[in-house]
């Protein structure tokens, strides 16, 4: 062992001797991050974005991004002499006479649809918790562009194979370029280097997608993750955490094991998947021929909301000065997606000029306290919802048997109908939820517990809540609407600005206007000695083992929840004392 | 990096228990409980227990490793294996390659995560945030340092030296722009996308077989995809998809007075009718016709035309009709196409009505 030392002491020194790295080393090892689960969500798209990697090389080894044609002769039996293009033909040779190759290819796919998911899912997090806020709002932007990049390689990435199914997508793709004002026949013809399809499409593709969209996502997660390193994560609020500090574990040992643990855990569940579950057969769908289609085709999950924004949108077509403009591809293709990132984009700077918040925060928001941004929120996505049903709407009308126009009409209303029922329910939830932790704070949680008083009457006995959860709600933060802006200064000169503030204030309004406060801390005291005094008299009722202690003011030691065994019983018992004569000391 | 985090001995003051931490709005929070003991710190048993479980995770995975060599050499790409309960085989090399290797990487993850998790320290720790801006006097400092070297390079006062930079960094990613031009290169002759295979006397021909069609050959409410006979002339010079993505059609026979209306008078050849395959809204190729209606429903984004009224659109997003090939027979009895469609085919384009 020692001698393992010895060897690790010379090789740190021949390093800090060229890079005085100790004090890195010193600092990074040391750094504390706090734990949570949903902080694993950026991890994952990390860790499947890593293995994604890895498995692309893999393929690289074998596949051809040509689309010169061959006589397919490999193994698999169905397609034999028949003609397609040599991309196919190596990608059928990857899935059935390079062993391994199906498990690496259906490894990629699969890590692929993961990636998405996990960004989606994180970028959920990050939004409805307002980790995007001050100090954070550019590494919210570099999300954004990850997330559009990511969509970009995963298009990119299932044309490969030049299937039947991918050789639609690049059709869709391509009649979506044509729908581009002024320089979309000609956008189309140099990406296809001519006419549709044109022999040239597969190569480009693997350059953009093996080369340039990777190489742009490598770097901006490099950049999302020394920003988040150097600002330090943020933190739910809890007893203990504040704004001025970061509370967790260290780098070293704890998050080297755990996060390192965790890559091998998504690698491993990602290759379990794809030795288990098949993933784009693409050798079922043949080669790719333009005048030949499946029924029931469908994208990768992640391009399903511009599919159903191109299904649902109403068929108008217009010819300006002999010029046509489609606006039933343009709008839902170009526009709608253009719209949705630059919105999503911009939302950080568009809430802090709303609230008026220049503070930096490292305390994460519970979405109920910030109601009107979690209704935006959910009114976001159930928008992007309903165009992803409508990407399945033949499926669904197959499976269910409805009619698919039927779908698609109410698709076309709800699109504008359902978001902005689902924004006002979901803030009036927020609000609710606000006054049941108003509530709490004041009248402790419910037990359950029913008890007989002498004269008859039956109560329900209130605990005081955990001093976990009493610190959460006591962190509820302090948010006020922006005032109206005075309409002329002290001297009476008119203030120029007053129109767009006051649209401002009034947006602010809307923002704020209706938060529940805390109880004041009078309040407070007055419920903490009600509750202490409600549980005194209920206690010599209750049997020794559901016995409610009151700790601290408001704080519950109860002995119950901790393990069964006595030993472990004892050890909480004696800590509890501890803390209590402790807390007797310093009172006295 | 400057991580200004303070080192580890400096956190251990704000760590000891209920403290009050922090105020918000007159409230006092109070602060990290105390650390509650796992039942491996108090149990040397259960130590040894999770030490023990964590051991077993590691070889766990080399055994699967080791596995996984044997299965690749062993089994070859093409066996199945019938799945239980199902009806269905899979592919024994990919399940046996898959399973072995994935249980190899995740047990190495899971033997990882016990350890932190079971064995490892769990009393949180806390450090110290900074805030993130600098202060004046930095800020300060950095302009100066700034303006310093600004002055000192005279890019300020060399107005010559400046205007002729700036002219010059604008011009010099021209080239890289103007290269691409030979992305597709030749002539931009947009002309072709509004031509296509058919012209006046094209045989109609079944698509993949290429037999010529005699009009008893379409049966009343069948349907054919067909392609001019001269697509097989381009065949293997490039490959004729280009060829193909345009001239695809589809033939469809109905009682002549079922036919409402049709986009030229007497296009049809006794009830026969062309229409081209390709989707008016973004190009898939149409295929689910449905004899009753006469509709022709793509399957890509449900835009659905009626053929027996000239093809215009009855739902979907697509919105212009299908073009009609205006056919008739020659002398032989074989269908052919009249001349070229009339309009371009396929999606819509910018120049199309040009």
């Amino acid at each position: 062992m020692s001698a393992t030392v010895n060897a690790g002491k010379k090789a740190a020194t021949y390093v800090d001797d060229r890079f005085a790295s100790a004090n890195f080393f010193k600092r990074s090892l040391g750094k504390v991050f706090p734990d949570h689960w949903s902080f694993m969500l950026g991890e994952i798209a990390l860790y499947s974005f890593i293995v994604i990697l890895l498995s692309g090389t893999f393929l690289t080894f074998w596949f051809k991004p040509s689309m010169v044609e061959v006589i397919y002769d490999g193994s698999y039996a169905p397609l034999k002499g028949v003609e397609m293009s040599e991309a196919y033909a190596s990608t059928l040779d990857i899935s059935f006479d390079i062993r391994g190759g199906l498990l690496m290819r259906q490894i990629h796919h699969w890590a692929a649809l993961f990636f998405v998911a996990a960004i989606s899912v994180h970028l959920l997090r990050v939004f409805f918790t307002g980790a995007f806020r001050k100090p954070r709002e550019f590494n919210w932007l570099i999300g954004v562009g990850l997330l559009t990049l990511a969509l970009v390689a995963g298009f990119a990435g299932y044309s490969l194979p030049d299937d039947l199914l991918s050789g639609t997508g690049l059709r869709i793709a391509q009649g979506i370029m044509l729908s581009i004002p002024l320089v979309g026949t000609y956008l189309s013809w140099f990406v296809f280097g001519g006419e549709f399809p044109g022999t040239d499409i597969i190569s480009r593709l693997y350059a953009v997608h093996i080369l340039l969209v990777p190489g742009i996502i490598l770097a901006l997660v490099t950049a999302h993750l020394i920003m988040v390193w150097y600002q330090k994560h943020t933190q739910y609020p809890g007893p203990g955490r504040t704004n001025e500090n970061v509370v967790g574990y260290r780098l070293m040992p704890i998050y080297m094991a755990k996060a390192g643990g965790f890559f091998f855990a998504v690698f491993g569940i990602t290759t379990l998947v794809a030795g288990l579950v098949t993933i784009n057969p693409i050798w079922a769908y043949g080669p790719y021929t333009p005048d030949q289609v499946t029924a029931g085709s469908q994208p990768d999950w992640y391009i399903g909301w511009l599919e159903g924004a191109l299904r649902l949108m109403p068929n108008v077509e217009t010819v300006i000065f002999g010029f046509t403009i489609s606006w039933n591809i343009f709008i839902p293709a170009a526009v709608v997606p253009g719209l949705v990132f630059t919105a999503m984009a911009l939302y950080p700077w568009f809430e802090s000029w709303v609230t008026g918040d220049t503070k930096e925060h490292h305390i994460l928001d519970r979405p109920r306290n910030n109601p009107t941004r979690t209704g935006i929120g959910v009114m976001a996505l159930t928008f992007y919802i309903l165009l992803w049903i409508g990407g399945g709407n033949d499926l669904i009308a197959r499976f269910f048997d409805v009619s698919v126009n039927a779908i698609t009409w109410f698709l076309r209303i709800g699109i504008f109908v359902l978001p902005p029922i689902a924004f006002v329910i979901t803030k009036r939830i927020c609000l609710s939820l606000q006054r049941r932790d108003r509530e709490k704070l004041l009248h402790g949680r419910e037990t359950g517990q029913i008890l007989r008083l002498p004269h008859g009457e039956f109560i329900e006995i209130h605990g005081p809540i955990s001093v976990e959860e009493r610190a959460v709600l006591l962190s509820k933060p302090e948010v006020e609407p922006l005032a109206l802006p005075p309409t002329e200064d002290a001297n009476g000169v008119k203030n120029k600005k007053a129109g767009r503030n006051r649209l401002r204030s009034r947006l602010s309004n809307w923002f704020y206007g209706d938060n529940i406060p805390l109880p004041t801390p009078e309040e407070l005291a007055a419920a903490d000695a009600h509750l202490a005094h409600e549980i005194e008299q209920t206690t010599p009722v209750l049997d020794e083992a559901t016995a409610l202690r009151v700790g601290t003011p408001g704080v519950i030691a109860d002995e119950g929840v901790l393990h069964d065994d006595p030993k472990l019983v004892a050890a909480a018992r004696d800590a509890a004392r501890t803390i209590e004569a402790e807390r007797g000391e310093n009172k006295s | 990096m400057t991580d200004n985090s303070p080192t580890p001995q400096s956190s251990s003051a704000a760590e000891t228990g209920t403290d009050v931490v922090a105020r918000n709005q007159g409230h006092d929070i109070p602060g990290l409980p105390p650390h509650r003991p796992r039942q491996t710190d108090i149990d040397p048993r259960a130590a040894k227990r999770a030490e023990r479980q964590v051991a077993l995770m590691f070889l766990a995975s080399a055994l699967m490793t080791v596995l996984f060599v044997i299965a690749f050499v062993q089994i070859p790409t093409t066996d199945t294996w019938p799945v239980p309960f199902f009806n269905a085989t899979i592919n024994a090399s990919n399940t046996a390659l898959g399973v072995t290797f994935g249980l190899a990487i995740f047990f190495i993850g899971a033997g990882a995560i016990q350890w932190a998790k079971k064995l490892m320290p769990d009393k949180e720790v806390v450090q110290l945030r900074h805030p993130l801006k600098s202060t004046q006097q930095e800020r300060d400092e950095a302009a100066e340092v700034f303006w310093d070297g600004a002055d000192e390079s005279g890019f300020g006062q060399r107005k010559i030296i400046r205007r002729s930079l700036l002219l010059a960094m604008g011009l010099f990613p021209i080239p890289l722009v103007v290269m691409l031009r030979d992305l597709a290169p030749g002539p931009l002759d947009l002309g072709v996308l509004k031509e296509t295979l058919w012209e006046e006397g094209s045989r109609i021909v079944t698509d993949p077989l290429e037999r010529p069609v005699r009009p008893a050959d379409v049966p009343i409410g069948g349907v054919v995809s067909a392609m001019p006979a001269n697509l097989t002339e381009v065949q293997h010079e490039e490959g004729n998809l280009n060829a193909r993505a345009k001239a695809a059609i589809i033939l469809v026979r109905m009682a002549p007075e079922d036919i409402q209306s049709q986009q030229g008078e007497g296009w049809d050849y006794q009830g026969i009718l062309a229409f081209s395959k390709i989707c008016t809204h973004v190009g898939c190729p149409i295929a689910l016709y449905q004899q009753r209606t006469h509709h022709l429903l793509c399957p890509c984004h449900q835009s659905t035309f009626d053929l027996s009224d000239s093809g215009n659109v009855v739902f979907g997003p697509a919105a212009r009709a299908l073009p009609q090939l205006p056919i008739t027979v020659d002398e032989e009895g074989f269908l052919i196409a009249r001349s070229d469609f009339d309009q371009p085919v396929g999606p819509s384009f910018w120049e199309r009505d040009r």
